[in-house]
């Protein structure tokens, strides 16, 4: 099996098989990444893009050293959405890079669906790091990464999925590729937070947090955008946090095992209390190890790599 | 020299004709109708076959965006009328929010004098209800209607000031003119870009709800109501704005609608992949609202066909879906759309379907046109009924390529477009 998809622009779509096959592939780049010397030879002579619109430190590292790592080249351009509205198109950007030879694009935009329209006018393949309120692969992969790892499977487990899931396109790729795996998903947040008709994706939608806690096995803390309340969608930061702060009196309500997931960077005290933050049951710093694992698999297999085990070891 | 149109299937729903004739025209006009008309004629004459085609008074579309002056890279008035007559549309209304806008006499004079020069159907001009479109004061309609103007609309934008609609509803009844009305609640649309329901939640997108319209054309209703004036609703969408309509001409307002191909012949679903010719203000809505816009026409609730044609160009349109501007350019692709989703799914017969193209918005806004009767303008479309195209930028005359259809296969295709007794398209080919 190869991954097949041009582009990776969102886990919707993606068969459990994929999902599957992409998490067995990170497990020995996790290897890699813990060596003293963090370098194998398998993308030597590849070029990595990271064509990012939008402010981020995180997810652009990430890339950057999972193309490292791998002996890619890897060329960062960061620009903001606000300057490339008035000048170049996205689409003349995307041609300027794939002339100058860059094998894949992985993009961050603003915009929901910029990754799906670079991606039909460049012969560079595109992984989408984040567009608009769309989706996040790699962030639903390394997610799943981190939980399959400390839960050993996916399926039947109960993720509760908490914050601010209008605007997230985390909770998107959660939510596809859970759901794919065979786990039940619940979301959470504040009614004006909740996307219309979210339940005919297949999930359960809370207002209320200790309901949505209940049971849990695995809780998944969205970053609050602060600026949200500006919107008018919540009265104030004090108010979200006193009914939706993920803090150990509501954890009490999962599951015993409860493993807490946050993709960053947090609002301490806001969606979620320093002491669960830096709890054992927290992952957080794992998931930014199998950040780089994940975006390592995902570059080797779009790069036209065999099996997991074939050139990585 | 005299033009014939011989042994086609006449359809004049104002004068409930519906069978084979022929039709005689001269001097820009209808001078005889009737069976065996086309037996006088001679040598000199032509004389056009029509056995096995549909003959119908000349399409007139009460709304479309002709984006001249100031969007001349969108379009002009010589390419909009080029791409009416291709559609078989012999007039088209323009709207108003050109740059600079149509809110002055001076607008209309220029509209109208550039349609003379360039364009090859009938251009009437509708001016803005507001200066600069700006929903603060009202332009000089009095003026505007003298020298042309046959409707208002601030159409693109909402007038959101609910005192102005009312005042412009009073002015405009002054002037006998309709004022038609753009109905979004630009709060609630606030920076939307498509529907907002199961779609935008997976498409990431922000939304637009059904609310938006249904609560303007709410308001406009109940101000037609209590000013007594008429009022005409632009691109109705929602499942809610159809039974708005619906009860308030039950209960005698002035109220009418009109309904667009692309909301009768898609949904929110066509959004995805993030195909920015599927943007259009109002956005494509569901399933329920497409069927109720359909009930809408068969039931009489909605009596106006237009197109909303609303040309962009291909750079503008290959952006980032949330960056294009809203738009569909609709009026080559009217009339089988229309046949689709109203003659083969049995919403509408031909005749009424050809009411709502014609007579029914001529006689909105007092327009000439819109009858085959003798003695009326020759303005004259031939259908083929039967003809199979796919659509295609082949022969595309519109400078906007902004359309969702293209690939589509439709039914029932304008092959003869005749204005004032000239024919202006034939064969689907304009003829210069």
């Amino acid at each position: 099996m190869s991954f097949q998809r041009k582009d990776l622009l969102g886990l919707r779509g993606m068969t459990a098989q994929e999902i599957s096959y992409i998490l067995d592939t990170a497990l020995p780049m996790k290897d890699v990444i813990q060596r003293d010397i963090k370098k194998v030879p398998t993308l030597r002579g590849k070029t990595v893009v990271c064509l990012f619109y939008e402010a981020s430190t995180r997810t652009r590292t990430s890339f950057e050293l999972a193309g490292k790592y791998m002996s890619a080249d890897t060329i960062n351009i960061s620009t903001s959405t606000s300057s490339v509205v008035k000048g170049e198109s996205l689409i003349d950007t995307g041609k300027t890079i794939d002339a100058m030879g860059a094998d894949i694009i992985v993009l961050r935009h603003g915009a929901s669906g910029a990754p799906a329209l670079l991606g039909k006018h460049v012969k560079a393949r595109i992984i989408n790091a984040g567009d608009g309120f769309h989706e996040h692969p790699t962030q639903g992969l390394l997610d799943m990464l981190t939980i399959r790892e400390r839960k050993g499977t996916l399926e039947g487990l109960t993720v509760t999925i908490l914050g601010d899931i209008l605007h997230s396109r985390v909770a998107r790729s959660n939510i596809w590729g859970l759901t794919t795996m065979g786990a039940k998903v619940r979301v959470c947040g504040p009614a004006t937070l909740l996307p219309p008709e979210i339940e005919a994706l297949g999930v359960e939608a809370f207002t209320s947090v200790e309901e949505a806690l209940e049971g849990a096995d695995v809780v998944n803390v969205l970053r609050m955008q602060l600026e949200r309340q500006q919107k008018g969608l919540f009265p104030s930061i004090r108010e979200y946090a006193r009914l939706f702060a993920l803090n150990k009196e509501r954890l009490k309500r999962c599951k015993s095992d409860v493993l807490v997931l946050h993709p960053g960077p947090m609002n301490r005290g806001v969606e979620i209390a320093n002491d669960v933050a830096d709890a054992d049951f927290s992952a957080i710093e794992e998931q930014v190890t199998n950040g780089v694992a994940v975006r390592m698999a995902i570059l080797y297999l779009m790069m036209g790599g065999g099996t997991a085990n074939g050139s990585v070891h | 020299m005299a033009l014939y149109i011989k042994k086609g299937r006449v359809i004049d729903p104002a004068n409930e004709i519906d069978e084979i004739r022929d039709l005689k025209i001269d001097n820009g006009k209808i001078v005889a109708s009737g069976l065996a008309v086309a037996e006088e004629a001679t040598e000199v004459d032509e004389v056009i076959d029509c056995e096995g085609m549909l003959v119908i008074p000349g399409l007139i579309d009460l709304h479309c965006h002709l984006r001249e002056p100031g969007g001349e890279a969108k379009e002009t008035i010589a390419s909009g009328t080029r791409a009416a007559a291709r559609g078989g549309f012999t007039a088209v209304s323009a709207m108003a929010n050109t740059a600079p806008v149509c809110d002055s006499q001076s607008g209309v004079e220029f509209l109208l004098k550039r349609a003379a020069e360039t364009g090859i159907v009938r251009v009437y001009p509708i001016g803005a209800i507001t200066k600069g479109l700006k929903g603060q004061e009202l332009a000089e309609m009095a003026d505007m209607a003298t020298c042309g103007a046959i409707a208002f609309s601030d159409d693109g934008k909402t007038l959101s000031r609910s005192d102005l609609m009312r005042q412009a509803l009073q002015y405009a009844q002054m002037c006998q003119r309709l004022i038609i009305c753009h109905c979004e609640d630009d709060d609630l649309v606030h920076d939307g870009v498509m529907h907002e329901g199961y779609w935008s939640t997976i498409l990431g997108l922000k939304g637009i709800p059904a609310v938006a319209e249904d609560i303007i054309v709410a308001r406009d209703i109940q101000l037609a109501e209590d000013t007594g004036s008429a009022v005409h609703i632009a691109h109705v969408s929602t499942a809610g704005a159809v039974e708005l309509i619906r009860q308030a001409r039950a209960r005698g307002v002035n109220v009418t609608g009109e309904v667009c191909p692309h909301h009768l012949a898609l949904t929110d679903s066509a959004v995805e992949g993030y195909n920015s010719s599927t943007k259009v203000n109002p956005p494509l809505r569901t399933e329920k609202d497409r069927q109720a816009l359909k009930e809408g026409l068969r039931d009489g609730t909605l009596t106006i066909l237009a197109t909303d044609h609303a040309p962009h160009t291909t750079e503008e349109k290959a952006r980032e879906y949330a960056y294009a501007p809203f738009g569909i350019s609709g009026l080559e692709t009217a009339w089988p759309l229309y046949w689709r989703e109203l003659i083969e799914e049995k919403v509408m017969t031909i005749s009424e379907m050809v009411a709502s193209l014609t007579i029914h918005p001529a006689k909105r806004c007092n327009l000439p046109g819109g009858t085959l009767s003798v003695g009326a303008p020759a303005d004259i479309t031939v259908i083929d009924p039967n003809m199979e195209e796919n659509v295609s930028l082949e022969g595309w005359e519109s400078q906007g390529k902004n359309t969702p259809f293209l690939g589509w296969t439709l039914r029932s295709w304008p092959i003869c477009t005749i204005v004032n007794g000239q024919i202006v398209m034939k064969d689907r080919k304009i003829v210069d």
